[in-house]
Parts: structure tokens; sequence; C-alpha cells
């Protein structure tokens, strides 16, 4: 089933790399600050993806530093093993979240950030708990490691697959009363509510791109890979730049490009180029394993399988439902933010949206990347299953790995089951085709 | 009471221990007919409401080590803990039929989706995930953790086909307060005399107590305090431990046993801790005067007791388990967490660093519920037990 990679378009490699050099800048730049924050004065806040709160952190000057994304970027340059290693020595078990573990170890080793350069310690924690328990015992652990405060910001779950006015309440009383005070002592600056709205305007806008960058997979082909690219273009909106120029400018340029590429009829770009013809479309739930990220993906385009749409990409936020940030109602719609982010979705509207991203995305199936380390994705993913391939006829696949603990990616293993998966899929389209339906 | 009186007392409490399909809940229900039965997961559930609206709350802990798991497995991977894939074995076999709907308390990522998979698969039953405020002011969590239980009043109301009033709901703190109560002194009592009260009978009867009405299962622990108390068992040169770990995941009853035998008298734990969860009587020195849910939500902000899914703010992490030993004259700690159990397992470095710097001493193990082989951890117990005896100052 593997096909020969076509030859790269020049223009279009070119255009790609406008995107990604701007993002490689603003990490660049954004982890250098945080090296100089010391010298410079700027103070520094630590806090999750999920329901992080990016606009409100930078509207007091102060610089975000998001613990996951260091410990997915070791994995990437696979210091995690050791990290994790160096955890364990200290009495973690083997049986927790690895993203943890490779963040206490990393900070054991001197706190190196992903671009060499040391990242400081933080001046506040931002607990922001939102779709994961694991969130609360990571940063009780890093209390005990720093000389710092913790403020607590508890984001109800949505159990009955809504978000209920109480719930809004409850988040907007706590950013009022506890998260917006605790950013004002330690900027020492007041809450200047206008620019808060400003750049939640900016959110929106940058948000308005990304869905249409997610929705460009729509297309056959589709100009992206909504999984493995898509873990890159979500990037600067989940991590330290939503509401920023910068970001506004990134997903304009981003958009621009994927729209050049629907325009000329091509696929995504993969590590090791242009993909081939699309194969397969397919819809992917949870997150990938990033120590062996390149390879990971190369097993699905090698195939000619492309990601249409992913849950993962709907971590930070789930914008392509319609929710976006609003400048007329700042707190509130940082409140409805928090709420729903994917992770916390109960599990039927997980299936639902998964299902719906199988008819939207003319899916010919979906795939379950189990991770080890994440309870909160992986706990009823089989029940997510079943309930999908019953409810659009399509089938799933099951792999399973790990974020960042390198003996938990069996590449043999995993290869095997894409292909088997894949060539079931093939199988499938050959017995509609001999029936008399449409392939 | 005479020995025979306490032994048939332990025997009832073991009979319930095993009572995996319910038995029990069924034949309340044929005692009662036209109520319902409410079953809840470990580990907090306001289980005032169940009882106000005249329902029986059903502590739903899985199977133990009396089920074999045949479909439960082809619901979770094998890096998830045993508890919900036994509960769903259960569920799936017909054996929680009996329990008209469920509630999911918020004490991990699993419990939390496992309240999503049973509304997919039983969609004709009442379940609701029990989210509790981990912001502890009266004004913020106390605010929505109101609303959360109104929220559960009305819905628990509708399934049992009347209206929760005030008096309903009073009635029913003052029935769990006395459980409260008994087991509270059932605790003092361990503490102070653990041979007359071993833990493989106070484990026992508190696991009785997820499958009774809360009143009558008061009765049955002072009942058991007074034969245990008037018991002429005597002391042996054993080590005095606290366990910690295994509030959710219960480990089978012989593991408790086989903790006992290799020389430890477990003083205090936190086995089977949702009755106990709120520390003291809900209802206070105002009494009745009050609105009742807001001295439910008032107990849960201010007596909770500290747990790995409880956020403490900026309190020092394993104080209380440090003041625990004290008070309980304990001379060392028993980690017990169940294998990947999040809550317990990322509390544990937490915890043993709050004991290292006041020089108590530790050791840690991991078990499942279905575990069935114990010599590693008699052997770990017994050298535990036996270094604490040699070189401890307690």
């Amino acid at each position: 089933m593997s096909t020969a990679p076509v030859p790269r378009p020049a223009a279009a490699a070119a255009a790609k790399d406008d995107s990604m050099a701007a993002q490689k800048q603003m990490l660049a730049d954004h982890f250098h600050a945080l090296a100089r924050a010391r010298e410079t004065g700027a103070r520094t806040v630590y806090t999750f993806v999920p329901g992080n709160l990016t606009e409100l952190i930078r509207t007091f000057g102060t610089l975000p530093v998001l613990p996951e994304i260091n410990a997915l970027q070791s994995g990437m340059r696979k210091k995690s093993a050791d990290y994790i290693a160096e955890a364990e020595k200290l009495g973690h078990s083997e049986d927790v979240c690895t993203y943890v573990k490779c963040d206490i170890g990393m900070l054991k080793r001197g706190n190196i950030g992903p671009t060499g350069e040391p990242l400081p310690p933080p001046d506040l924690l931002l607990l922001s708990y939102t779709g994961c328990f694991t969130f609360m015992k990571w940063f009780e652990l890093l209390q005990q490691e720093y000389d710092c405060p913790v403020v607590m910001l508890h984001v109800p779950y949505q159990g009955d697959g809504k978000a209920t006015p109480e719930m809004i309440r409850y988040v907007v009383d706590q950013l009022r009363e506890k998260v917006i005070p605790a950013l004002e002592k330690v900027s020492g600056k007041r809450l200047d509510a206008a620019d808060l709205s400003s750049r939640l305007a900016l959110s929106a806008k940058a948000e308005d791109d990304l869905v249409h960058v997610l929705q460009s997979a729509r297309h056959r082909p589709s100009p992206i890979d909504a999984y493995f690219g898509g873990v890159y273009y979500i990037g600067p909106i989940f991590s330290a730049f939503r509401g920023t120029p910068e970001a506004v400018e990134y997903y304009r340029l981003l958009r621009d490009e994927v729209d050049a590429r629907v325009a000329a009829g091509l696929g995504p770009v993969t590590p090791d180029g242009p993909m081939g013809p699309e194969e397969y479309r397919l819809v992917v739930e949870g997150p990938p394993n990033w120590t062996s990220f390149r390879e990971f993906w190369k097993m699905f385009s090698d195939e000619g399988a492309t990601c249409v749409a992913s849950t993962y990409t709907k971590v930070g936020g789930v914008y392509d439902l319609g929710f976006r940030h609003d400048p007329e109602e700042p707190l509130e719609s940082l409140a409805r933010y928090c709420l729903g982010c994917y992770t916390n979705l109960n599990l039927p509207s997980r299936i639902d949206l998964i299902a719906r991203y199988v008819k939207e995305y003319q899916a010919d199936g979906f795939v379950i990347n189990s991770v080890k380390s994440c309870n909160s994705f992986s706990a009823g993913q089989l029940v997510i299953l079943r309930q999908v391939e019953e409810r659009t006829g399509v089938p799933g696949g099951f792999i399973e790995s790990d974020l960042v603990d390198p003996r938990y990616f069996s590449a043999a293993n995993i290869k095997n089951r894409i292909e088997s998966y894949l060539q079931m899929i093939e199988q499938r389209r050959a017995g509609r085709v001999a029936v008399g339906q449409a392939p | 009471m005479s020995a025979a009186s306490l032994d048939a007392l332990v025997a009832r409490t073991d009979a319930l221990l095993r009572d995996v399909r319910l038995d029990a809940v069924r034949d309340w229900k044929a005692r009662h007919p036209g109520t319902k039965a409410v079953g809840y997961l470990p580990v907090f559930a306001p289980v005032e409401l169940i009882t106000a609206a005249g329902m029986l709350p059903v502590g739903i802990i899985g199977g133990g080590d009396q089920v074999e798991i045949i479909r439960g497995d082809a619901y979770f991977q094998s890096y998830i803990c045993h508890l919900p894939r036994s509960v769903i074995e259960l569920g799936v076999n017909g054996a929680l039929d009996c329990c008209d709907g469920f509630l999911f308390p918020s004490t991990c990522d699993v419990i939390r989706n496992l309240s999503g998979i049973w509304k997919v698969l039983f969609p004709g039953k009442y379940v609701h995930y029990v989210d509790v405020p981990q912001d502890f002011s009266r004004g913020r969590g106390g605010a929505w953790y109101r609303s959360e239980l109104e929220l559960m009043r009305a819905d628990l109301g509708r399934l049992a086909g009347r209206e929760v009033t005030d008096a309903d709901l009073w009635r029913a703190i003052r029935i769990h307060d006395e459980n409260r109560r008994a087991l509270r002194e059932l605790y003092d009592l361990r503490a102070k005399e653990p041979w007359k009260a071993p833990t493989s009978e106070v484990y026992r009867l508190q696991r009785a107590g997820l499958l009774l009405p809360a009143d009558e299962h008061a009765q049955l622990v002072r009942d058991y305090i007074a034969a245990a108390r008037g018991s002429d068992r005597r002391e042996l040169d054993q080590s005095r431990v606290v366990l910690t770990g295994a509030f959710c995941e219960q480990p089978p009853l012989d593991l408790i046993v086989t903790l006992e035998r290799a020389g430890c008298y477990i003083v205090d734990d936190d086995l089977v801790l949702g009755p106990r969860m709120i520390r003291e009587p809900i209802e206070d020195a105002r009494g009745a005067d009050r609105d009742p849910i807001e001295a439910l939500v008032d107990a849960f902000l201010t007596r909770t007791v500290p747990t790995a899914f409880v956020y403490i703010g900026e309190a020092e992490k394993g104080a209380a388990l440090c003041e625990t030993v004290a008070t309980r004259r304990a001379e060392g700690v028993l980690f017990a967490s169940p294998s990947f159990c999040d809550p317990s397992l990322l509390d544990r470095p937490m915890l043993a660093r709050a004991l290292d710097r006041r020089g108590i001493s530790h050791t840690s193990f991991k078990y499942a519920e279905n575990t069935g082989q114990f010599q590693t951890i008699r052997e770990q117990a017994g050298t535990f037990a036996d270094s604490l005896k040699l070189w401890s100052d307690a």
C-alpha cells in the first residue's frame, strides 16, 4: 500500500516555510525572554494548556510557562527517558503520568528548556484545574519545589454534557476574586480591562483562522494533516501566544498557505516532504506519542493515510463548534472557554464529536491512540471505539503508546496494527464494490 | 456480649463483604416495597440526599477478589486500575440492576469517565457525576456546590417520586451523623486496643456499611464495639502502623489479614473512606434552625478529611497524615496504593517527604482488589514491623 512520495513543489514548500519559520521565531523569542526573565524583571506564571488564561497572564505583563509543552518538547528531543528515570529514582511510581515525571526530572536536572536555555522558576503557579485530575497533583508537587504562591482555578466537569450558568458563575467568581488578585500581586499591576478585551479580540481573530485551517481538511485531498501537522498548527494558540498580534499574524500566514494548497489541489506536507496521493482519510482520537513522533507520522503518511480531524487539537479549546473568546464579556468568555476544552467534555459528548468529524470530514475510519499516561483521555476509549463504529459504520483502529516514555512505544507492533487496520479498510471498500455499493 | 455473639457479628459483616451481587439491597427493597436504591462509587458522595429521598444509598466498590472478569477487561486498557473493570463486569452481568440510579464522585479521571460510560451503557438509569468544589470559600465554591446539591436533591426527588423536604434532609443528616459517630468510636477503640478490634474485622464492618441503611449500620457498629470491648482478646507484640492510600479501590480482606499476621496493628487507615469523609457531625450546635443544604455545604467546605483528591491549598501536604501518626501513637506508615491509581500514587512522594522530615518510618506496596498472592507483601510488612520494633522511638 506504500506509495512513492510525489516531488515537492518548490513554491508550496516555500510558502509552508513562512508560517513554520514564524512559529519557530516566536518560540525562540519566548524562551529567550523566559531565560532572561530574572535579568529583565519579568514575572513568570506556570500553567496548563487546557483552560489556559494566556490573555489574562499577558495583560499583566507576566510570561506563561507550560510544563506540558516542555515535557512534550523533551520527548521530541529524546531527553524524556532520562528525566523520567530521574523522577522514578526519587520515588515517583512507574504507573503515573509521564509528563509529570518528565517535568520533575527536568527540574532536577537544572530546568533547561527546549531551546537549551534555562527556564526561570515560577513567580506564580496558576493551577487551571481543567479536564485532568493529575494537574492538581502536578502543581502540588511543584509547590514543594518552589517558594511561590499557588492559585487554584477549579473548572467543573461537564458531567451532564453542558456548561451551566452556575458553573460559569463559579469560574468567573474565581477569576475575579482569586486569579486576578494573584496576578495583580505578582505583577504589581492592576487589571487593565480594556487591554484584556483587546487581547481577546485578537484571540477571536486567530481562532477564526485556526478553524479555517482545520476545516480545510474537508477538501479532497486534504491540504493538511489535522493530527500530526495539526499539533504544529495549534502550537501558538494553545501555548503562550493566544491574544497576541504575533499569533494573529501566524494564523493569517498559515491560512494563506493552506488556501494556496487547496487551490493547487495539494495534500499535506510531512517532515519528509509532500505526501503522495490521499489513500485514506482518518479521524484520530488521543494525544500523539512524542518520543517517536516523526516515525509515528511516517507510519501513516507512507500508507497515504491523512488525518483529516483530531480531538487532540481541541484540548486547548474546541473552536470549530463555534466558541470564540469575546471581548465584550471577557471573564465570562474565559470561563466558557475553560469549561469547553475537550477533556472537560463528558464521554457521550466526545463520542458525538468524533462521530461528527467522521461524517463531516468524510473519513474512511478513525484511529484511537491510547496513551498510558493520560487517564483523562484514555479511560473509556474502548467504549468510544465501539460507539463511534456503531454510529458511523466506519471501522475504528486502536493503538497503545505513551506521551513521553519511550518504553511504551513499540514501533513494530504499532506499525503492524496500522497496516492491518488500513488493510481492513481496503477490504471493506472492495467488499462494498463487490455488492454494488459506492466505494 | 459473648464471644459467640462477636463471632456472629463478624460472620454477618463477612457475608456482606462478599455480597457482590447485592442480595442485601434486593432484600431491603423487597422489605420496603416501592422504594429505590442509588449506588455511589468511591469515594465521597452526599449520601444524605439519597437517604432523605427515602432511598437506600449503596456503596459500589467493585467485585474485589470475588468476581471473575470476563467482559470488564474489554472496556479498559491494561494500564487502568482494576476497580472500573469489575464495576463494569457487575453492571453488564446484572448484579447492579437493583440500583435505580448511580452517583459517580469526582475522585479521579477514571471514575469521572466511568460516569460517561454508564450513561452510554445504561441509558435507562439515573446517572450523575458528583463534582465537588476545590475552592473552599463559601461565596465561590460553596455557592456552586449548593447549586449542585440542589440539582441532585431535585433529581433524586424525581427518581424517588416525592419531594425531598428540609425535614427529610435533617432526618437523613441525623442518621448519617449517628453513623459517623459510631465509626469514630470504632476507630478510637481500635487505636486504643487494636487487639480487641483488629482491622480485619473493622474493615468488614465498614464494608458492610456500604450495603446497609446508615442507622442499621450504626447499630451494628455499636453492637460490635460493645462485644469487642467485652472480649478477652489479648495484646500481641505488634507494631502500630497507619495504612494510607487505599481510599478508593479496596484491597482484598486477605491482604489486611496478611498485614496483621505480619506483625502490624493498623491503628488508623483510609479504607472505605467515603462515610468518614466528613470528620464531624454535620448538625452542629445551631441544630435544625438553618437550611440543611447549607449545612451539607458547610460540612464539605470545613470538615472534610484531607485526602488526595481534595485540594488543600498552600497547607503542607502530609501534615494531616503526620498528625494522625502522632495522635494514634503509630510507629510507622504503610503506603498501600492500588496499581495505576493516580491520586494515591501521585500523592505518595509528597506524603513520604512529610514523614521523612519528621523521621517517621514508612514503606510502600501496590495491590489490586483481586490480588491473590501475598507472600511478598507479607515479607515486606513483616520486615517493616520488625524494624519498627527494633529501632522505633515510639
